[in-house]
Formats: C-alpha cells, structure tokens, sequence
C-alpha cells in the first residue's frame, strides 16, 4: 500500500475548446488556449519549481519562483500566470532562472525555522522540495536578523493549528477560503515584513473568526503553518485509500490517510466528482467518534427495558434475535415484525436488510429513514419525470445562469455544494431564495440573492402556484419545450388550474407573508434568465403537502423548460449520505430495488427466484405506522440498523410509547443512543471507515466505501444482518459485499452495469448505469423523460391542519447546523460541540420582547403535543411570527413539541409546521429532568 | 390503528386527487390505498367505515367501500 497519487498541476485546467502548440524545453506540447505555461510544463512531465501555485486555485504569481524565459519576449514571466500562445518556446531551466529561484528560496529561508526534523510537515512540505528542487545549499543572510519566528501558535481551533512562524504569505490559505469555500474569513494583514495571515479582525483568533473549518486553507498551505492536529499528533500517513464521506447527501470522496490502522486524517480526493477536492468540517475532520469512548463494541442484551445491559458474544445475540422474532411471529403472527435500514449505512448494507425482513421474516414491514426526510421526492418525481430522483450531477450548477433555492440550507447542511454554488453566483448567476429565514446564502460574502421570500412555513405549495400563474399568465412558458416533452392535455388542464385567481401573487401574497411583487418577480426570473435551477431540500418534503410542492417544482422545471441540459433541474438535496441508496435499495414497504412496486408479479417473481423464498404482495407498514400498529398491539418486534427513531421522529412521547409497547426492539448502532433506552438487544456497528460497500449521493452518484480499518465489534454491519438471517434459515452467501452489488446490479436494471470493478476503474457512476449508459448518466431526461412524456399534475394548496391561535400563536420550523449532524450522535462525540453544543430557539426581536425573553436565557416551547426547555438566541433572520430550533441535542429533543401530522402521500412527517407558545423558564423542564435520568438508568451496564 | 388519525390520512389523500385530471377520485384514491397502506390499515378504516365512517369526505368514503367490495 501507498499513499494515493495526486498531481498537482498548478493552475486550474483551461475549458477551452481550441488547441494551442508550443514547445517546453525542447519538447512539443499542445495544450487547450489558455492554459497556464506552468500547467502545459507539468502535462508534459516538466515541473516547474513553484510555492504559490495549486491548480485549486487561480494562479496569483506570488512567489517569483516559478520564472520561465520565453524566446523572443523579455524578461522571465511567471509561468503561472502567463498563458501558452502558439509557436512559444519556453525554457523552464536556465542560469538565469536557476539564479533567480535560488535567490528566493534563500529569502525564504531566512525567515523560516530550520526544523524540518520535528516538523510535522517533514517529508510533505512543498517549501523542503522546492529548496531541493532549486538546489539551494547555504543562506548567505543567516538567521540572526529579524525573523517571524517568536510569533505565537493559534491552536484555538479544535482541528488544526496555525503557526505564523513557518507561514511564506504565499496567500494559498487566503484564496482557498476565497475561491474555493467562499467564505472569505482570511486575509492577509498588514504590509511588507508585517504581513501575516489574519482570520478577521485583530482580536479573532481562528475559532472566533468566521471560519468555517472547512480544511481548504490547510490543504492549501504549502508548508506546516496550517496543518491538522492529528498529523502532528501522530506523524506521516504512510498509506491511503480513496473512500466517501458518511456524512450529507454531497457524498464527498476523501483520500483516509494511515498509518497501519490509525486514521491520520481525511483529505479530500481532487479526483471526487461530486467534491472535486473540496471538504466540509464534518467529513474533513468530525471523525473521532469511530474512536470516541462512548462506542459500544460488545452485544448486549436485557430482559426489559428497566434492566441493565448485560454482555454477550455474537452467537447468543444473533441467537437471542432470531429467537424472538420467530417467537413473535408464531404469537402474534407474521406481519407483527419489521426493521428500519439505515441511510448512513451502504447501498449492500440496506440491500441485504430489505432481504431478511422480505425473505427471513417473510412480511414488507421494512422502511427508511428516508421516510422522515425525502420519501416525498421519490413519490413527486416519479408522478411527473417517471423517476424517483434527482436530475443533474453537481457539476451542472457550474452552467446554472438562475439558482433557485427553497426550503433548503446548502451552506449548513450541504456545504461542499454550497460552495460550489456560492462560486457560480460570484461569477455572476442570480439566486432565488425561498425559505422562512434569512439563511446564509441569501446575503453572504459577494453573494447576495435577488430575491428572498420569506413565506410563512407551510405555504410552499401555495407559492410554487403562484410562480407558475405569474409564468403561464404572463406567456413566459416555454411552448416548444412543452409541446415536445410534456403531456399535452395534462399541461392545459394544469395551466387553466394554476391561471386560477386563487394561485395569483396578489392572491397568495397574503398567505404566505410575500411580498406579491417580488412573487412575479422570482417568477420572471426563473423563467427567463437562462438556465435554472431549483435545489430543495427538507423545507420542501417535510411538510403534509410535501409530495405536492415536489410535484409543484416539477412543473416549473417543465414549464420553463430547464430540464434535460447542465445548468438546469429539479436536484433534491439530500439530508444524509446514503438517502438516495436506501431508497434505491428497495427500502420502502411498497417496492423493491429500483422502485418497482411489491405487487408487480415479474419483478417479485425475479427476486423470488434469486432469493429462494416467495415474497409477500401486499405493502408493509411504514415507520409511523409501525409506532401506531405498535401502540395497537399487532406490531412486537423491530430490528433498527443505524437510525435513532426516538430521538428523529416526531412526536417523541408516541415514539417512546410504541418503543415501550413492543416486546422486542433490536437497535444496531455505534452508540447506545436514545432509541437504544428502549431496547432489548444492542449489536454494535461498524463505522464507514470500518466496512466496504457503497453509498449514492444526491446526485445518484454511486461511491465506493472502503474498508481502511478492522470492525472495532469484529463484524461488519452488513455481516451482522447476514448472520441474523442465517440463524432465521435464511442463507444468505455472500463473501464480500461486491457479491452482493452484483446481485443488485442482475435484479435492478438501473443497476445493471455497475460493478466494484466498474467503480474502481471509473471513479464512481450515476445511475441508470447499463448497456444504454454504460459510464451512468450524469444528466437525466435529456430528449424526453423516462415515463414518456411529462407529466403536469394539479397541486392544489391545501392549508395544514396545525394551525396557529392564541394558546400557540408562533410557527416553529426546525433544521440543522453546519457543525452538527441530524441527531448528532456523530458530531456530538467530535470537537465540533465548540461551535455548536446545544439546541437554541431562534426568536424574532419583536416576539421575544413581547415575552419579556433575553438573549440567551431558557426559554419554554410548548405545542399541543408536548414541551421542552431551551435557550433562545434573538434574531431577525427569522420573521416575526416563526421560530426556529435544531434537533441535534438529546438533552433538548426538539421533536417532543413536533407532532406526528404528515404528508398525505407518504406519511414523512411534518416537521417544518408546529404552532407553538414560548414564554420564559428557568432551565430544563421536568420532562428533560426525568428523560435525563431515565437514559441514565436505561444505560447501565451489569458488570461481568 | 386510531381511526382519527386514518381518516385524517385518508382525506388528505382525497384532497390531493379530487382535483386531478381524468381520474375518478375515488378508484384512485383507493388506488393509492391499495399500493401504499398496510392490509391491518386498510381493514382499520373498512371497519371505520363499516361503523358509520364518521369525518371521511364523500370521495374517500367512496374509496373505502370500494376497497372493502374488492374493487380496488
């Protein structure tokens, strides 16, 4: 094993489609107009001597390093920032330049530490190369003069340290939080000798700087200033392997860097598709859970609920399982079992489970977490494109002329995408945000979106019609797009639908809180600025219209016509890793791999004949009906892999109800999380670094997951629901799970062509991947949509039934934060929690004033349906009238106020509309008190 | 199953396909019954139904008799 290859050509690839032919040290190259000199040298194998230059970024010409002299032309030009032309002739090593760079270098030097030997950089330092590479054997100046050596170290982040001693200025850090992550925090701070890298202002040190620890400075820095403190702490990785981040939808590819075992750190892969080389906190460095105390790494077990855990080996656990779920279902009957995939875990890991609860426990009580988040993109895209999934790559926002946002908050939860978007917008295209609060993107650092309509939460429905009206009333639709896609009689009825005066801006202006005006405006925009693109996310699905502002999207893009091209679409962006994967895998109780409906005889009649068993026809029950059939008394016995229901779902005193009223809860997990206080067996998980597999990203891309240490428990997820089938007669035979990606790819046609051999060769593929697309299909629809024509479906709004009144005058809508993840069962157990270590209400200025609320004090947060204390954080980024929370804090558990109302097609709850009362408290309420104490008892472990 | 909360359910569905296009709201939303409720959901609400269906809006009162004659 080695470390993975990366060549770094110095300035970024030219786009360019014509050709320019030059010569470089006597050999001839031809390279796209406009690439850097510096760039031909290195594709024809000539690495010019260079400190400033990474081809992450634009070339800045700093460092007077990489000096080439070119026939015929004067002087000795930066080869990073001169650009080829045709017939130049470039000498990359002469005297002059061998002078020149050798003098540099020693100007460096003098100012830089000579302990290379303690360095953590040692052996990876750009700085230590180019002082090889130019030769340089003495420093004419010495060391005694004024230097930069005594500066003090920044360790305030939890991750990386900064140490001004070693920094050249070469101003890499600065432009990576620019170019790359576009956050702008970093800048270089004073003049000549003086200057020196400053995260903001004199008093902001690294963690109170608007940083977001993104990593992309200290994957810039060319020297040690910057480096991760795992590297420090441990010394050189001597291997990697290319894996994908187990975190968001983004489904960043990484390069784990090791030494034997032992994580050294994670860095992003160049070569990535969907990050190209680009990281956020949590994938870059939120990774020490797989190692954090709290993991459990043995089977437990426990009579009741009441008892403490007691320790077992795998064969009594697996026993113990297979035991009572057949005991259950010869008591109760067959449906009275079911289990929940997990989206954190791999595409073979969901398969295998969906196969033990189809085949071994013989019912379609199986679904996914992607229930509470996307399952009504699934549902609404299938209805109209005939697909259930999104239809670009993440490249395509790189052509997107018109960006509309809603319901969605990329620079939190999808922030490798963000920043991507964010670059686009800095070039020029125009945002659209729909979303009650003021989120980040809406006005960031040169960005600053043409519209934001704050529309009252639960309104998306209603505002999608009114957009539409504005574009089919004011001729704005695009007539040929339509006519030759789209279903022609399903448009016009559609058409005479939203041209209704009940979808008019003027009419839906008043409902939703919008502006009517800026309403038409958004409109206009989208309809005519070029190529646009809607990304949504939560704030979309999550609600009981869910499925029918999906639909509502979908008819926008196809009015429009911007589907079926880069730059333009319908793009979901998923809330965790592997949502479209679990979906994918045949998670949800009506249908199997690829979504293909359980009643449908040929396609069950193919897995029956792959699988030995026959399947039943009829639809299991979905995770919220699982909790009613639960509290009924016809449901007993639940296997949950990777998903912490109780502290996720909503209505948490229902969920811990249903919990109680089941005999047996089997939760599968890293940690005892607070599902687990309601179960009977514990098997403990495998981490992404532990296993090998797959996930699929939001933009269908399918990634390899490699295995680059041992299961800490000794079993990987996927061989522990291996081993609960075998105990319940139900063999399943696979080795590796390749072997269970090639029974997918022989049951999916969407699948058909993919296999680990594919992945490794290419990288990674989009589905459908087969004969028709045999290296995946990054834009989908493209000539005509996969159910034939488009389909225009009537999306009538249609109010919640929760609604605001006197004893709960206040809309809550919750999310999540950049630094933490979902329930945080991960993020929790790393150094994020210095930025983010509870739950807090957001509370327009206005609302907490007439509650006599402060700033930081504990506030109460009632709904109809239960109570929770937290402290408020006062803020106009939300409209008056709304608050908002996380819900990454068990110790807050923001989903005891949320109630268990839900969309009307697929039952994912509606988490975004809870009317509520705030007034203010003294700390955590009784229920907090008590819960805390209850997952105390719940956590004991019996000694041995 | 509480059959308030499957009439709830049930009538949201209603409102969803009573305006659609060509679609006899009823057979669809018994359709949508079909496809994506458990059986023990299904008989919840036939036995709602069968005790006077009290809340069910006519379409979806509909769309259970017919899931209860098997003719979904």
């Amino acid at each position: 094993m080695s470390l993975v290859p990366e060549t770094d050509y110095g300035t970024p690839a030219s786009r360019a489609t014509e050709q320019v032919a030059l010569m470089i040290d006597g050999q001839a190259v031809t390279v796209p107009a406009g690439t850097s000199i510096m760039r031909a040298a290195m594709e024809a194998g000539i690495e010019v001597p260079r400190l400033c230059a990474t081809d992450s970024l634009d070339a800045f010409g700093s460092c007077r390093l990489c000096l080439v002299e070119i026939s015929g032309r004067p002087g000795t030009p930066a080869s990073c920032t001169t650009p080829v032309a045709a017939g130049m002739v470039v000498s990359t090593q002469t005297e002059k330049l061998k002078k020149i760079r050798k003098g540099v270098m020693e100007l460096y030097i003098s100012d830089h530490p000579l302990d290379c030997l303690t360095c953590a950089a040692n052996g990876d330092c750009e700085l230590q190369d180019m002082a090889g590479a130019v030769g340089l054997r003495e420093v004419r100046y010495g060391y005694a003069g004024e230097s930069h050596a005594t500066q003090e170290k920044d360790e305030s982040n939890p991750y990386f340290a900064f140490d001004p001693a070693k920094c050249i200025v070469c101003s890499r850090c600065v432009r990576a939080c620019e170019e790359v992550q576009g956050t702008f925090a970093l800048t270089i701070q004073g003049r000549g000798f003086d200057s020196k890298v400053s995260a903001g202002s004199l008093s902001d040190d690294f963690l109170s700087s608007e940083c977001v620890s993104c990593g992309a400075c200290v994957q810039a820095c060319p020297t040690a200033t910057l480096s991760e403190k795992s590297l420090i702490e441990i010394g050189q990785p001597e291997h990697s392997v290319v894996t994908t981040c187990a975190y968001c939808g983004v489904g960043c590819n990484f390069k784990a860097e090791m030494r034997g075992e032992e994580l050294v750190r994670m860095v992003p892969w160049k070569e990535g598709k969907a990050n190209r080389g680009h990281s956020c906190v949590k994938g870059r460095f939120a990774w020490g859970y797989a190692h954090h105390r709290d993991r459990i790494l043995k089977p437990m077990v426990r009579e009741s609920i009441d008892q403490p855990w007691r320790e077992l080996s795998w064969d009594e656990a697996i026993g113990r399982v297979a035991s009572e779920f057949r005991r259950l279902q010869e008591k109760h009957g067959r449906l009275a079992i079911g289990g929940i995939t997990s989206s954190r875990c791999t595409n073979e890991e969901t398969y295998v489970m969906q196969k033990l609860i189809r085949g071994g426990f013989g019912n379609n009580n199986v679904d996914t977490c992607a229930r509470v988040c996307h399952s009504p993109t699934g549902f609404g895209l299938k209805q109209a494109f005939g697909t259930s999934a999104g239809t670009q790559d993440f490249d395509s926002v790189e052509q997107s002329d018109v960006i509309l946002v809603i319901g969605a908050n990329p620079t939190d939860a999808h922030p490798v995408f963000a920043s991507r978007l964010k670059k686009r917008l800095r070039q020029g295209a125009r945002l659209i945000v729909i979303d009650p609060r003021r989120i980040d993107l809406v006005r960031t650092p040169h960005v600053e979106a043409d519209y934001h309509l704050p529309l009252r939460p639960g309104t998306n429905a209603a505002v999608m019609n009114a957009l539409a009206h504005t574009i089919v009333t004011e001729g704005l639709s695009d007539e040929r797009f339509v006519r030759e896609f789209c279903d022609r009689d399903a448009f016009e009825y559609w058409a005479a639908f939203v041209a209704g005066p009940q979808n008019s801006p003027e009419a839906v202006g008043p409902i939703a809180g919008v502006d009517p005006e800026a309403i038409r405006g958004a409109a206009r925009l989208y309809a005519t600025g070029g190529n646009a693109a809607i990304y949504y996310g939560l704030g979309v699905t999550e609600h009981s219209q869910g499925t029918t502002t999906v639909m509502a999207i979908a008819n926008l893009a196809m009015v429009t016509g911007n589907l079926g091209r880069p730059g333009v679409g319908v793009n979901p962006l998923r809330g965790q890793n592997n949502v479209q994967g679990a979906c994918d895998m045949g998670s949800f109780p009506h249908e199997l791999t690829g979504y293909r409906h359980i009643s449908d005889e040929a396609t069950r009649g193919m897995f029956e004949e792959m699988w030995g068993r026959s399947l039943d026809a009829e639809p299991g029950l979905r995770i919220p009906n699982m909790f009613d059939a639960a509290i009924e008394g016809t449901f007993k016995g639940l296997y949950v892999q990777g998903e912490d229901i109780l502290q996720s779902d909503p209505n948490t005193a229902h969920v811990a109800q249903a919990l109680s009223a089941m005999e047996c809860v089997v939760v599968q997990d890293l940690f005892l999380n607070e599902t687990a206080n309601y179960a009977h067996v514990f098997l403990p998980g495998s981490t992404f670094l532990e296993k090998d597999g797959t996930f699929t990203n939001a933009e269908r891309r399918i990634n390899r997951v490699r295995r680059v240490m041992t299961p800490r428990s000794g079993m990987a997820d996927w061989e522990i629901t291996l081993a609960i089938a075998r105990a319940m007669g139900f063999e399943m035979p696979y080795r590796h799970p390749s072997e269970i990606m090639d029974e997918i790819a022989a049951l999916t046609p969407t699948f058909a062509g993919v296999s680990y051999d594919l992945l490794d060769r290419v990288g990674s593929v989009q589905w459908p991947c087969n004969e028709t697309a045999p290296l995946g299909t990054p834009v989908m629809h493209v000539g005509g949509f996969v159910r034939g024509k488009g389909n225009f479906l009537v999306t009538e709004y249609v109010p919640t039934d929760e609604r605001t009144g006197p004893r709960f005058p206040l809309l809550l809508t919750t999310g999540r934060i950049l630094s933490q993840y979902n329930v945080g069962a991960q993020t929790r157990r790393t150094g994020n929690v210095a930025w983010h270590d509870e739950d807090l209400l957001e509370i327009h200025p206005h609302d907490a004033e007439h509650r006599g609320v402060r700033d930081g004090d504990w506030v109460r947060l009632d709904s109809r349906v239960g109570s929770t204390s937290l402290r408020a954080r006062i803020t106009d980024r939300v409209a008056p009238g709304v608050v908002y929370t996380t819900f990454h804090h068990p110790e807050t558990q923001a989903n005891v106020v949320t109630t268990d109302l839900s969309d009307w097609a697929t039952n994912c709850p509606e988490y975004k509309v809870t009317a509520v009362q705030v007034s203010p408290s003294n700390g955590p309420g009784d229920w907090q008190k008590e819960y805390a104490e209850q997952a105390r008892h719940s956590r004991r472990v019996a000694a041995e | 199953m509480s059959s308030d909360k499957l009439v709830t359910m049930a009538n949201q569905i209603g409102r969803f396909f009573v305006p659609q296009r060509d679609v006899d709201p009823a057979a669809a939303i018994a359709l949508h019954f079909r496809k994506f409720w458990d059986p023990r959901m299904r008989a919840a609400i036939v036995a709602h139904l069968d005790k006077g269906g009290e809340g069910l809006d006519e379409p979806v009162r509909e769309a259970v008799l017919r899931l209860k004659d098997g003719r979904a």
